[in-house]
């Protein structure tokens, strides 16, 4: 006990007298923790978000959906499901095209036509505010506002949507669920469900959603409901949904989101922790004599031992808290960011726990860390305070504690990196690939220090040979330097190269001959029409593409119902028998298409033989068949059968009409079908004014501009780019302060050099030229490490997550090497500006 | 007080062994003033550090007050140097970070002894009472040796050792450190090993061994 008030008091003491030498170590803690705390925190009010936005998300208690109009059978379940004072509200939504006669604008819009109860819970905010209310005392339509800007429209216009006339009467100002994602493919507008009939836009072939919105007046349970008639539910192709499960699926989507930001700030932290190493390494050479003197004194190792841990703990602890108060600030920002991608209000709110547990975890890293360096304290020799020039006559041996503490840091790595990412596989791929960069860096390092010690050609000027000289020194911090701003670096060399590989991926479709408006939903009777229109125009379009609903009626000889009413087999897959109870739009063809790749099988050649099919190969796996087997289709209520000729890949990221069944031609020509063309029309303007001439004459059919779908989507891109490149900012941040830490180190061993040099004739010019050499050749080794980095994990992203090809983008990853090499370079000058300024002799008198 | 048999102290320099100290027997009485002199290199320091337990021989044993330092391991060691060792250094060894006062103050607390009031007194018998709350690097060399004499008879130790304790100070100050060792070792009976090059210094001592090429060539008395 009176060891341990000694251990205290002396601690106390050397913070007291020289905190400054222990402030890389906080501050490298610091940044890493407020990464932690931020993204925690902004986890946390997400979470808080949707629990309170849930039932205003879905709108009701319970909604049973389908993608065709509710059959008798689920009719019957509503109406035993609806009792007593239950409220039952219908949704119908589409897609159409919204015109403007006034304007003459034409856009694709969502259609949402819905009863006058809609929503339950939650508030659709117009402006004016009375629109929403009186949407069903006419023929009114609420829009989106980006559908005025985009179609020069204003409230009180009138508005066309297939056969019917609308009045334009307020605009949705916020309504729960809206995101950027939905509305891609065309804003939101709401009708009244009384008036849908008049549209005559749910003819044979479009797409619609038919939901039932049900609020329960009573106990029951909303969820024992679901679970009662799910199974039978799902023999009729209906889903049935509750506030619970959809918040369940929204926290799993969101926080995919915040997890892989959070592993982005586990980076920071982990830097921060050889940030911590590295300050921790030069206090102990600086507190060497003093080690010395009190095991002179009669210390023990493991008293002096416990009085720099408790230093090292308390600055931690500093720093860490300091972190946690940062990140509280900067998770205020993460919202804004993430505007369009959320789909709650998120208020930011200080989340305590997350706090506390950043600075937890701040501490314990920060120890981990320190800890390795910190045990070396053990072996300072008492002898050393009588030679200063001490060395141990002991061998090195393995220290069975430094050891215990790695494989410590390396099991709180791991549990740290799965905790954030939610899963023990991914946290310990995450650490691998963290320890895998480190271990390049660490041996680029290595490799650099040794090539300046063997092979700098002897014939170089003085002046690089120092330079490169400094880089192998002893106590030198080649290797920190390299880890600080390599680290920072691969990070943000990957960001580039798998932003620009996904942007490429769309900007395919931008490019100069490639098509640019679809034109779907045409009737067979209408073809002419509008290939007349078409050639009237002077514009070329691809040949019309022949599209078929169908359903699957039995696969292998076992019904489709059965499958979907069987839990054990209708719940296979990651989306509960998704691929058994959709609406399949397939065509024929005689020929593969440029974006589809045949991966088992073969495809017919010529025109092959009617019934059989080519399937796309996530769909085959969701539906258990493989080549050889039998699929029997509803087309229409029609019988279809067909065998599976082979399977294909389909690169769906392009902006073309593909399908995951392709029929041989024989079997569908004969069935009812919409055809799809696409053209390309260069100026936008004369694009709003073909898809209006074709809105004016044929009402059912959609165009849809697919550079307006392009740029919602790199909007998107941007913006998680954005929320990511926030976050890698604080790895970028802790690598700075530790590149400044470990260069600040060694400043006045590099003033008293310089000094000496200038004292036997060197000038200014030739130290620069020291410098400039030894801090060329580090931030060279470092940014070239590190793209080579960058391009394997880019490669392995896109090859596996993105499941895409990948073409790295140089251009970017070359600018990237340069700034690093100049910001290196500019640093290190920086940080020698004293060596050229001060006169020698005061450096050479100041020791 | 301090007694050591056929000690010797081999390392290993460049691959090849260098014996520094060769079959060293010595006996020192309690109360004594010992002066070990010798040219560089011939082991002076080295024998110091054996006795006082700062690193273990190759071959050969230490007695210190008694205990067989070679069976004690290196944390008992630590203890039986704060109970019963002092040390003086040629660069005085404070510590940068503590005042005056909390380095004469470390030896007993490290002991878990109440410091304050010897600390003081200590301080004032060096002539520095006033000095106490300053850092080292405030003050000049002879003050810093004075705080470091204090700190060193602040345990009141059986054994005070100094190593070259005026090699850093002018011939002025250095007599006044030697006044107060000399005074110390007197007041207080504690044993006084010195290792120096001052050859005025050595003569102040009672007894005085020559150490040559790591041999004990010369046992004089006064």
């Amino acid at each position: 006990m009176k060891a341990f008030g000694f251990v205290l008091r002396m601690a106390a003491r050397e913070l007291r007298a020289a905190p400054r030498r222990l402030f890389p170590l906080a501050g490298s803690i610091a940044i890493g923790v407020a990464a932690l705390v931020a993204i925690d925190s902004f986890t946390d009010n997400v979470r808080d978000s949707v629990r309170q936005q849930a039932q205003a998300l879905l709108g009701a208690d319970l909604v049973i959906s389908s993608r065709r109009p509710l059959t008798a059978r689920t009719e019957a379940v509503l109406d035993t499901i609806v009792a007593g004072g239950d409220r039952l509200a219908r949704v119908t939504s589409f897609s159409g095209m919204a015109f403007v006669p006034r304007t003459t604008g034409t856009r694709l819009v969502q259609v949402e036509a819905v009863d006058p109860d809609y929503p339950f819970y939650g508030r659709i905010v117009t402006e004016p505010a009375t629109a929403w209310a009186g949407l069903h005392t006419g023929r009114h339509v609420v829009v989106d506002p980006s559908l005025l800007t985009s179609l020069g429209a204003r409230v009180g216009d009138s508005l066309s949507l297939g056969e019917a006339r609308f009045e334009i009467s307020g605009t949705v100002v916020s309504a729960p669920g809206n995101t950027g994602i939905r509305t891609a493919f065309g804003p939101k507008i709401f009708i009244p469900a009384g008036h849908l009939a008049e549209t005559r836009l749910l003819g044979f072939g479009s797409r619609a959603e038919y939901e039932a919105f049900v609020r329960l007046s009573d106990t029951r349970s909303a969820q024992a409901l679901a679970d009662r008639y799910r199974k039978g539910l799902a023999a009729e192709r209906a889903r049935i949904r509750t506030v619970s499960e959809d918040q369940n699926d929204l926290n799993e989507s969101l926080s995919r989101l915040t997890r892989y930001l959070g592993l982005v700030g586990i980076i920071a932290l982990l830097l921060g922790g050889v940030g911590v190493a590295s300050a921790v390494v030069v206090f102990i050479r600086q507190r060497w004599e003093t080690v010395a003197v009190l095991r002179c004194l009669g210390g023990t190792a493991r008293l002096v031992l416990a009085v720099y841990a408790i230093e090292a703990a308390a600055m931690a602890l500093a720093g860490s808290v300091i972190g946690a108060a940062g990140g509280l600030v900067a998770q205020r920002f993460l919202p804004g960011l993430l505007t369009g991608l959320l789909p709650i209000d998120v208020e930011p709110r200080v989340s305590w726990g997350a706090a506390a547990l950043g600075v937890g975890v701040g501490v314990l890293i920060a120890i981990l860390f320190a800890a390795i360096p910190l045990l070396g304290v053990r072996g300072v020799p008492p002898l050393a305070a009588l030679r200063r020039a001490y060395e141990s006559d002991r061998p090195r041996r393995l220290d069975p504690w430094r050891a215990a503490a790695g494989l410590l840091l390396a099991g709180a790595t791991v549990t740290l990196a799965a905790w954030q990412a939610g899963s023990w596989r991914q946290g310990a791929v995450f650490s691998g690939g963290i320890a895998v960069a480190l271990l390049v860096l660490w041996g680029a390092a290595w490799c650099l220090a040794a090539a300046a010690k063997r092979w700098a050609p002897s014939r170089w000027p003085y002046v690089w040979r120092q330079g490169l000289a400094n880089l192998q020194r002893p106590s030198n911090q080649t290797a920190t330097v390299i880890l600080a701003i390599g680290l920072g670096a691969f990070l943000l060399g990957t960001l580039l190269l798998v932003q620009s590989s996904l942007l490429r991926t769309l900007r395919i479709t931008g490019g100069p001959s490639r098509p640019n408006l679809v034109l779907f939903d045409i009737q067979s009777d209408q073809l002419a029409g509008v290939d007349a229109m078409l050639k009237s125009a002077g514009l070329r379009s691809t040949p019309p593409v022949p599209i078929v609903p169908m359903r699957i009626q039995s696969v292998k000889g076992r019904p489709a119902a059965a499958i979907l009413s069987d839990t054990t087999s209708g719940d296979e897959g990651p989306r509960g028998g998704w691929a058994f109870r959709r609406e399949y739009r397939s065509t024929y063809r005689d020929t593969l298409v440029s974006s589809e790749r045949v991966v088992a099988g073969t495809w017919w050649s010529g025109r092959g033989t009617p019934g059989m099919i080519s399937i796309e190969s996530d769909v085959a796996r969701e539906l258990g068949v493989t080549v050889g087997d039998s699929i029997v289709w509803d087309v229409q209520g029609l019988p279809v059968r067909s065998r599976v000729a082979s399977v294909r890949e389909v690169e769906w990221a392009r902006f073309e009409p593909n399908f995951f069944v392709v029929f041989a031609p024989g079997a569908l020509e004969g069935a009812p079908q919409s055809l799809v063309t696409l053209t390309r029309i260069e100026q936008p303007a004369d694009r709003g004014a073909f898809q209006r001439r074709v809105a004016e004459r044929f009402p059912n059919v959609t165009t849809l501009d697919l550079s307006s779908v392009q740029e919602t989507l790199e909007g998107l891109i941007a913006r998680v780019v954005l929320a990511i490149r926030f976050m890698a900012f604080f790895t970028l941040g802790t690598g700075a302060l530790v590149l400044a830490g470990a260069l600040a180190t060694s400043r006045f061993q590099r003033m008293r050099e310089g000094a000496l040099l200038r004292t036997l004739g060197a000038t200014r010019g030739q130290l620069i030229r020291v410098v400039l050499a030894e801090y060329l050749s580090l931030g060279l080794m470092a940014s070239v490490t590190a793209v080579v980095l960058a391009l394997a994990a880019a490669w392995a992203l896109a090859r596996f997550l993105f499941e895409g090809d990948f073409s790295p983008a140089l251009l970017p990853l070359a600018g990237l090497v340069a700034a690093v090499v100049v910001l290196t370079v500019a640093v290190g000058l920086l940080n020698s500006r004293d060596v050229m300024r001060r006169p020698p002799l005061e450096v050479l008198r100041a020791e | 007080m301090l007694r050591c048999a056929s000690l010797t102290k081999t390392y290993a320099s460049g691959g090849r062994p260098l014996t520094v100290l060769n079959d060293i027997t010595l006996e020192v009485e309690p109360g004594a003033f010992v002066a070990i002199v010798g040219p560089s290199g011939s082991g002076k320091t080295t024998l110091l550090g054996l006795l006082a337990g700062l690193d273990r021989p190759t071959s050969g044993t230490v007695h210190l007050d008694g205990q067989d330092l070679g069976a004690l391991d290196e944390d008992r060691r630590a203890r039986l140097r704060a109970e019963k060792v002092g040390f003086v250094f040629q660069s005085f060894q404070l510590i940068p970070t503590l005042t005056a006062l909390e380095n004469v103050q470390v030896p007993l607390e490290l002991r878990g002894e109440s410091a304050d009031a010897r600390a003081a007194e200590l301080l004032d018998r060096v002539g520095l009472g006033d000095r106490g709350g300053h850092y080292p690097a405030q003050l000049s060399g002879g003050e810093q040796q004075r705080v470091a004499l204090a700190r060193a008879f602040s345990s009141r130790p059986r054994v005070l050792f100094a190593d070259e304790p005026t090699g850093n100070l002018d011939a002025a100050t250095g007599a006044t450190i030697i006044d107060l060792m000399a005074e110390l070792n007197r007041d207080l009976a504690t044993t006084l090993v010195l290792v120096t090059h001052d050859l005025d210094l050595a003569g102040r001592a009672r007894r005085t061994l020559r150490l040559a090429g790591g041999r004990l060539v010369a046992d004089t008395a006064a």
